[in-house]
């Protein structure tokens, strides 16, 4: 085994090390969510007034789903993986991960693949311009042609997730050091294993429906067309059945981060561990049994409308019980308030408002007031971005002193958690109101007496954006330039393996088993 | 596997570099836009210009296989230069496992949209319950399953009168592939399939004890005939296809009911195919190479728990398509 890195370009092209590979996706996840960020950029500076000034109605369909597609496949999931290739085996005393070579793969697919799909852009038809949901019959009969990159993209970055997560199980499973029982795993290991089970089970089912629109496009088939005996509503059905896993494959690892975050800076141990573990458990067991309250308006039986109510209900007591358990933690800790915390902190009291939000989605007569309308549009990017985005800031700023060995600015971080959290909530805020007042949701244009409070959450949007580019200045700065931090334990009130060693780790860590007490 | 101490700890290899992965995604990525290509040509354009998608996806495709046979050729050669400690060798049965549950999940999507279709949405285009007022799109469809007429063969003028937009001329099948009668069984070849594919799941169990008792005649003995029976199986499965189109009339624009047969029973046929490649390969490692020793035979094992897999699924096939 080599000791160090390889030089060149070929360290990052052929590398099979966790820490490289992690690297990677850190940095392609940045890049997606900056190309995202210029789509939603976009879509906001159409919306600052009523009328179209900017894009054509067309462009903008194709704006709100690549913004969608980009930000859910090319920014999120990416950037927890990138997390759990970093952190897992240096949070398990493993030496690597399981299958190194394939791990590799997993991340080279994703960059060709959304080449591919950021190329349609400019290809006869236009981008794919049916939602990041695509919706048959949108996306099959009605669908531009480049609908079968899409699918093929689908297919690719399926195959990523996949082969990433058995990865991650592997090397849970398998690679933890001798002492590491299950019930000892720091809960960002936890909250990995189950999501990668969730990516497992639901990546091929998304794989079967683009495929069904393959071959409903392409052969002939009938899945989703009524007159030849199928259904449309199948193709929503199928959909959800990712999709609801999805959401959660999305927010669980997030879960994971804040856990281990909020500890340490309240310098106490995480209230109620093992409630934690099987909260988790059972969030993602109910997440099988609740896709169709995405779907009430479809006119499905009322037993059906109410099977998935109350199952989607019972969804806020683990999700309670993992909130409670956070504030508890901190209850009585001696805190202090770094960056991480902040943006641990922020995590904490929006994704609740986004929890809320999400209990009021869950009443089936009610959704069918809100359903596809700006209030939906809120309540997924509270959970979305203030939800994922922020525990993957928060982690960036809490593990970027120990992968680099610098520690970045403290009031420059501190300075970015503010104007994130009020240019988030500047956008984000103001969408339940024109929601509720029924301003539907992928819409270039609107009625006028929605104008105030879109030109709020537009002027909100652009200081959100500037505020990643601050983040991205802040890390270069660090890298480049950042103070050294000469200490294993970055953070006083830490705890986990990935504290004993150096900052930065040496490009191997743990090649023997470290002790685990 | 976690509870090894100190000082019994076998190290875990970790490769150094390899340009396996990069190559693997040049040649699937290009044989996938070709295909893309190749199908929008199909489809979508006139069809006039030659833009080569079926040699770039074959170019690809090539690539992509050749990558994946020196990958298998490396991790084998590893393990035979004995770099693999029993802690890898159970990494690489997890991984495998894991990568049968997807495949799992994969049927599952297909069969569920199976079950769907035939105790919900045919009823419903039908009039019955929450598709009360479909009458007004379709008043003379009456569901029955196998769906002999689909809906728009019921509206009189067919395809050109349809009173909403769709994607092409769906029109039933004359016969379908379900229970012939007990005087035609011997002609029915999904019982004789079914037939085939139990056996081989049983020739491949003898072939796995054969290995385990050191017996290499008996394993190539039965190995051998467990490929053979898989080839039988598809070459079957492509006569009742060919008997489908041309005899029956069933083709996958007959409506949902082709739709389904051909999806269920294609992707299974095409993981028979890639399951009997994969004993294929097994076999030809241990009758020309001399592979696999009797407690080390994971190539072997993994491509056998496929192969029980793929069984499996054919019995749901054979209840839920041909019989129910």
């Amino acid at each position: 085994m080599a000791h160090g890195p390889a030089k060149g370009l070929s360290r990052w092209l052929l590398t099979t090390n966790h820490k490289d590979i992690g690297t990677l996706y850190l940095w392609f996840s940045f890049t997606m969510f900056l190309l995202g960020g210029f789509f939603a950029m976009i879509i906001r500076a159409e919306l600052f007034q009523p009328g179209l000034q900017l894009v054509e109605p067309e462009f903008f369909n194709q704006m709100t789903t690549m913004h969608g597609l980009v930000m859910v496949f090319g920014a999120i999931m990416p950037s927890f993986v990138g997390l759990a290739n970093w952190m897992i085996p240096m949070m398990i005393g493993a030496p690597d991960m399981a299958l190194p070579r394939m791990n590799n793969w997993s991340f080279w697919i994703l960059p060709p693949t959304f080449l591919m799909l950021a190329s349609t852009l400019f290809m006869e038809g236009g981008a794919p311009n049916f939602g990041w949901t695509f919706y048959a019959p949108l996306s099959t009969t009605y669908a531009p042609s480049t609908v079968t990159y899409f699918i093929f993209g689908v297919h690719l970055m399926g195959l990523s997730s996949i082969m990433g997560s058995i990865n991650i199980i592997a090397t849970v499973v398998n690679m933890r050091a001798p002492g590491m029982t299950y019930m000892k795993m720091p809960m960002f290991v936890w909250t990995w294993l189950i999501t990668a089970f969730l990516l497992v089970a639901v990546m091929p089912v998304l794989a079967g429906l683009v495929t069904m629109m393959l071959m409903d496009v392409h052969f002939g088939t009938s899945f989703f067309s009524a007159a030849g005996g199928g259904d449309p509503v199948l193709f929503q059905h199928i959909f959800w059945f990712f999709g609801h896993p999805e959401v959660y494959i999305i927010i669980l690892p997030g879960f994971g981060v804040v856990s281990q975050i909020i500890p340490t800076f309240s310098r106490k141990p995480l209230f109620g561990y093992d409630s934690m573990v099987y909260a988790t458990a059972s969030i993602a067991f109910l997440s099988f049994i609740v896709w169709a309250h995405h779907m009430y308006t479809v006119g499905m039986p009322i037993a059906g409308e109410l099977f998935f109510m109350y199952a989607t209900m019972l969804i806020a007591v683990p999700t309670g019980v993992k909130v409670f358990n956070w504030i508890t933690t901190m209850w009585r800790g001696s805190l202090t308030f770094e960056t991480p915390m902040l943006f641990a902190i922020g995590f904490v009291f929006l994704f609740t408002i986004g929890g809320f939000t999400g209990v009021m989605l869950a009443l089936a007569p009610a959704d069918f007031q809100y359903h596809d309308s700006y209030f939906v549009v809120a309540h997924f990017h509270y959970v979305m971005v203030a939800g994922a985005v922020f525990s993957m800031t928060a982690a960036v700023y809490y593990w970027l002193p120990k992968w680099t060995g610098k520690m970045y600015n403290e009031s420059m971080g501190k300075a970015q958690f503010w104007v994130s959290f009020v240019g988030f909530n500047l956008t984000f805020f103001p969408q339940h109101f024109v929601g509720l007042a029924g301003m539907p949701r992928r819409i270039p244009d609107y009625a006028l007496q929605f104008t105030d409070f879109n030109m709020m959450s537009s002027i909100g949007a652009f200081i959100y954006g500037a505020s990643q580019l601050f983040f991205l200045f802040n890390v270069i700065r660090t890298i480049i330039a950042g103070e050294p931090v000469n200490r294993d334990k970055v953070w006083e009130g830490a705890e986990g393996l990935e504290w004993t060693v150096s900052s930065p780790p040496p490009y191997h860590t743990f090649t023997t088993p470290p002790p685990v007490k | 596997m976690a509870a090894q101490d100190d000082s019994t700890y076998e190290a875990y290899y970790v490769p150094e570099q390899s340009k396996m992965a990069l190559c693997a995604t040049i040649g699937l990525v290009t044989a996938l836009i070709g295909l893309a290509t190749a199908f929008n040509d199909m489809t979508f354009g006139e069809g006039t210009e030659n833009t080569h998608s079926w040699l770039i996806f074959n170019l690809g495709l090539a690539f992509f296989v050749g990558t994946l046979f020196v990958w298998f050729r490396t991790t084998i050669r590893e393990n035979r230069a004995g770099m693999n400690s029993a802690q890898l060798k159970h990494s690489y049965a997890i991984g495998m496992q894991w990568f049968i549950f997807s495949e799992v999940m994969f049927f599952a999507v297909f069969f569920g949209a199976l079950f769907y279709v035939r105790n919900l949405v045919g009823p419903w285009l039908a009039g019955e319950g929450a598709g009360e007022m479909n009458y007004l799109l379709w008043p003379d469809f009456s569901y029955s399953w196998p769906m002999m007429e689909t809906p728009q063969d019921s509206v009189v003028g067919g395809a050109a009168a349809q009173p909403i937009a769709n994607n092409g001329v769906y029109t039933g099948p004359e016969r379908d592939m379900s229970f012939p009668g007990w005087s035609n069984i011997a002609h029915w070849l999904p019982l004789w399939n079914t037939v085939i594919l139990l056996s081989s799941s049983f020739t491949v169990h003898i072939a796995h004890l054969g290995l385990k008792q050191n017996n290499r005649a008996k394993l190539n003995l039965w190995l051998g005939i467990t490929v053979f029976l898989g080839i039988l199986f598809v070459s079957l499965q492509i006569l009742e296809y060919y008997e489908a189109y041309v005899e029956y009339g069933l083709k996958l624009t007959s409506g949902i009911y082709g739709t389904t047969f051909f999806m269920l029973t294609g992707f299974h046929g095409f993981h028979v195919c890639l399951g009997m490649f994969m004993l294929l390969i097994q076999w030809l490692r241990a009758t020309t190479a001399g592979h696999f020793t009797a407690d080390d035979h994971f190539g072997f094992e993994a491509s056998s728990w496929y192969w029980h897999f793929v069984d499996v699924v054919w019995v749901g096939l054979f209840l839920f398509v041909y019989i129910l």
